[in-house]
């Protein structure tokens, strides 16, 4: 029971590792958020659950739960924000970039609301 | 009326559930999380009832239980492909905003949606405008709006337009 916790512990370690990974050699603010928000998630659930394999005698499994769902519904509600947040205020995307949907329609909805006031 | 009440009870019993969790079955302890659980729900009344929206049919928890299993299925495959370009050295990506189009109308549905698709192969949802959703894609497989949502909403829809309709 002992060696499987810290097996999975590992392996979400290396899920760990390979997002910061992620978040050096992504080559803008979209691409990192996607590693760092996937990577992290999953590093902490395994994490958690190795932690909660390898200490069976304690009863904090129920806490584990818990947290474990409040990462799932937080981590990529904070990752959402900042995006959000770096769209709008026009960070540009990087130079791989095929197209963006986002910015066409603002500047849609810009052009029609001035086209309304003249 | 009836989606406040339900709103209510189903906090209750999730509040209840966490306290539970996070104590004991202790019986001085769960009258304890009682009387917090009914104070947070009637302290919180003014606010929009969003669990009202859920559905509580027997398809739906069924549906329910099995999406935490199509969701936990689809994490793994999105870390293992997100891990699969980073440590490539060419790092193959093609990445770009798509907008996609969803049919479920709750906010629940909509928020859930959204989470899901942030946590799932190469997507991150980065803004909602009704029911439009723009999503930055690691690889564009798709150019056009049907294409995209088919790829990325479709698989997760099916099961939250029966949970939340």
């Amino acid at each position: 029971m002992e060696l499987a916790g810290a097996i999975i512990t590992l392996i979400g370690s290396i899920f760990l590792f390979l997002g910061a990974l992620g978040l050096l050699r992504m080559p803008d603010i979209f691409n990192r958020m996607q590693a760092g928000t996937k990577a992290t998630t999953l590093g902490s659930i395994l994490f958690l659950a190795g932690t909660a394999l390898a200490h069976a005698e304690c009863t904090c499994i129920g806490k584990i739960v818990i947290l474990i769902l409040f990462i799932i519904f937080t981590n990529p509600l904070s990752s959402h924000a900042l995006a959000r947040a770096a769209h709008h205020i026009g960070i540009p995307l990087a130079k791989k970039t095929v197209k963006d949907d986002l910015a066409k329609d603002e500047k849609k909805n810009k052009n029609s609301q001035t086209g309304e006031g003249e | 009326m009836m989606k406040k009440l339900k709103h209510m009870i189903l906090s209750f019993l999730g509040l209840m559930l966490i306290w539970v969790l996070l104590t004991s079955w202790d019986l001085q302890e769960i009258y304890a999380g009682l009387i917090v659980s009914a104070l947070i729900v009637l302290l919180s009344l003014g606010m929009e009832p969003v669990l009202g929206d859920v559905k509580l049919t027997p398809k739906a928890l069924v549906f329910g239980l099995w999406y935490i299993f199509v969701f936990l299925k689809e994490l793994l495959v999105s870390n293992l492909d997100v891990a699969r370009r980073v440590v490539n050295p060419k790092l193959p990506i093609k990445p770009g905003i798509v907008k996609v189009k969803t049919t479920l109308h709750s906010n629940i549905g909509k928020t859930i949606l959204a989470n899901s698709i942030t946590l799932t192969p190469g997507t991150l949802t980065v803004d909602i405008k009704d029911e439009y959703l723009y999503i930055h894609w690691i690889e564009i497989k798709h150019d056009d709006l049907e294409g995209a949502t088919k790829d990325i909403v479709q698989k997760f829809e099916k099961y939250l337009e029966v949970i939340f309709g």
